[in-house]
């Protein structure tokens, strides 16, 4: 659908190798491209302008103007830069605190947050965790039965609430039949909500506050497009988060919504969600999410030749 | 909400005096229209000949402007002249589109509208693939008090949709909405198994009939462009419905959608509730991202 981000540069820079020398003007023509294919990838309007003005500065740096691939040092540029603002290391969970350790869910409607709760417990589990599995979702209708259904699946225990239990008695009952069953982790399901509905959001506030998680996951949707940066500013000054699950990756959206949200809340990404499976979920690497941003598969092979 | 009227206070301020046009007036449009997801395409075919007047020295007007801007936009915002739902004994509304747009929601709000005004409706679960898919619509049946025609998790799509349909012929229901799964216009399968369905339901009743709508979520950015592209060239969709306008998002990529696919926008969700589906208004829409 898009026309790629190094056929673009390509073009714009095959006008200058005629000319033998890059100047300045020249390279702004070429971020020109870069910005635009950015925004075409979702990348907030305003994360891509301090995000073009960062590589500004280093285009515009000799190792580029005395360069004889400058177009290729310029990709290998806005590249580290995004692999960098993506968040360098890959980074684990954090399953401390008091036991059992309990991971909280949030995230706008549909995100799939339901389906990431099943994933994680999945994914924990084949790391010789003992997760157990609660739903705080008693708004939805059928949400608790998809929960339960998910995770018997995945064959992980799970808290069946009573009827008119609240998100809080249900979440602390979770915990208390975890820890009689020697369960390491408590995995929390919660509705989806906008960062906007104040009832909803104080209910999370309240849950988190209550119960302590160790981590506090912002479940987002790899489609998003620029209103990413507002539903996760909101979500993380509200009720703090400590990391981002990216759902919905295996598509063929471009995913600038990851670099947003990142830029916006500073949290590393942590997982992506790559199909409906239970275990259609991986560990996060910001490289391939990099090239996918820039429309470009083979941007290593591209960067070698730097 | 808080970026709606930060939005719209930052308009007020663009075009409070009358002035003249200038290139940060049209990089603060750019802005806007980019922020509401109207994307860049869209945003530069209509900003660029301006901003080459301007370069060439023409004055143009911020109202001026702001209403050509308008025009343009309500322009591209396809219209539709059948009706709805279409005639037929039954008619037939299938719904699709990407995993949790919003599609089973959404049909319980429609089949709540259509009750209101009189037709008989039945929900269909052909979503037999995702857990607890059949008990959320069923859900919703008794919420709205109407019946829901279901199979048994994992049963074969067309199987309940022949069902569905085949009761509502028997029994005189007048409209058949048709809840599927979620599932990503990337995915070869899952788009062959849309077709199948389609099938199905081209054998029981006639094309005129038939109303296939794709569901959007208006928090999705330019990947909306490739789900309608994927969608209407296996099967032919017929209308665009937009859910989730409750949050700050402005569903800007409709606009798109709309013009490079010819669909028209038939309802927009604003909530969870049965009661929160509205017609779709072309004026408050561009509004929303064009505030006066
Ligand atoms: N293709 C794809 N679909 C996914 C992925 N993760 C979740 N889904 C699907 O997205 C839809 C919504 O997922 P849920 O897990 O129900 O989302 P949720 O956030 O719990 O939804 P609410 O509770 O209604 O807010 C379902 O159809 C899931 O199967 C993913 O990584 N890829
Ligand atoms: N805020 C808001 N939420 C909505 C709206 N429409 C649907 N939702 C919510 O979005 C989530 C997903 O809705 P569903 O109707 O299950 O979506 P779906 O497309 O059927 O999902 P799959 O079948 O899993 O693909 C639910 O939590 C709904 O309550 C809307 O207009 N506004
Ligand atoms: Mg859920
Ligand atoms: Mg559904």
């Amino acid at each position: 659908m898009f026309e790629s981000l190094s056929d673009r540069l390509e073009s714009v820079f095959k006008k200058f190798r005629e000319k033998g020398k890059l100047d300045s003007d020249d390279i702004k023509k070429g971020l020109r491209e870069v910005r635009l294919a950015l925004l075409e990838a979702d990348v907030n309007y305003k994360v891509v302008k301090d995000f073009i003005s960062r590589v500004e500065n280093r285009a515009l740096s000799s190792e580029v103007i005395e360069s004889l691939t400058p177009f290729q040092q310029i990709i290998k540029i806005v590249y580290e830069e995004l692999v960098k603002t993506l968040g360098g290391e890959a980074k684990g969970l954090d399953l401390g605190g008091a036991k059992p350790a309990k991971i909280l869910l949030a995230g706008l409607q549909g995100s799939g947050k339901t389906t990431t709760a099943a994933k994680l417990a999945k994914f924990l589990k084949k790391k010789g965790h003992h997760p157990l599995l609660v739903s705080a979702d008693i708004y939805r209708p059928a949400a608790i039965e998809q929960l339960k259904i998910l995770a018997q699946k995945v064959e992980v225990p799970f808290y069946e609430p009573k009827s008119n239990e609240k998100p809080l008695e249900i979440v602390k009952n979770a915990i208390e039949m975890a820890k009689e069953n020697g369960r390491d982790i408590v995995i929390i399901d919660t509705a989806g909500r906008l960062h906007i509905d104040e009832d909803l959001m104080q209910e999370l506030i309240e849950l988190k506050k209550t119960f302590n998680p160790s981590e506090v996951l912002l479940v987002a949707d790899a489609m998003m497009g620029q209103d990413s940066v507002n539903v996760a500013k909101i979500f993380n000054e509200r009720v703090g988060l400590t990391g981002i699950i990216l759902t919905k990756i295996e598509g063929d959206a471009r995913g600038g919504a990851a670099l947003s949200i990142k830029e916006v809340t500073g949290c590393p990404i942590k997982f992506l969600g790559t199909g409906e499976k239970l275990d259609a979920f991986e560990v996060f690497y910001p490289e391939r999410l990099a090239g996918r941003i820039l429309g470009m598969g083979d941007i290593l092979t591209l960067i070698e030749k730097a | 909400s808080k970026t709606k009227k930060f939005l719209s206070e930052k308009f007020s301020e663009i075009f409070e005096i009358d002035k003249i046009v200038d290139l940060k007036t049209i990089e603060e449009l750019e802005e806007t229209l980019i922020l509401a997801d109207v994307g860049v395409e869209t945003t530069l075919a209509l900003l660029d000949p301006i901003k080459t007047k301007i370069l060439q020295g023409e004055t143009l007007t911020v109202k001026e402007l702001k209403s050509f801007l308008k025009e343009q936009l309500i322009s591209f915002l396809k219209d539709t002249n059948k009706p709805f739902p279409p005639p037929g004994n039954p008619s037939v509304l299938f719904f699709l589109g990407v995993n949790g747009v919003g599609k089973t929601t959404t049909i319980a709000k429609l089949g709540k509208i259509l009750k209101n005004n009189g037709y008989s409706v039945l929900l269909v679960a052909a979503d037999t693939f995702r857990a607890a898919a059949i008990d959320q619509l069923k859900t919703w049946g008794e919420r709205i008090e109407a019946p829901v025609c279901a199979l048994q998790e994992g049963a074969d799509p067309g199987a309940v949709i022949y069902q569905g349909i085949s009761y509502a012929q028997k029994n005189k229901i007048d409209v058949v909405l048709i809840d599927t799964a979620g599932r990503l216009h990337t995915k070869y399968n899952l788009i062959e198994e849309l077709k199948k369905m389609v099938k199905v339901i081209n054998k029981l009743v006639p094309q005129e009939s038939q109303e296939n709508i794709l569901v959007l979520d208006a928090t999705t950015g330019q990947n909306a462009l490739s789900q309608a592209q994927h969608f209407s060239s296996a099967i032919p969709i017929h209308s665009v419905i937009i859910t989730k306008m409750d949050g700050t998002a402005k569903g800007g990529i409709a606009i798109a959608v709309s013009h490079k696919y010819n669909l028209p926008i038939r309802f927009i969700g604003l909530g969870e509730k049965p009661e929160d589906l509205i017609p779709f208004d072309k004026n408050s829409f561009v509004s929303a991202i064009l505030p006066d």
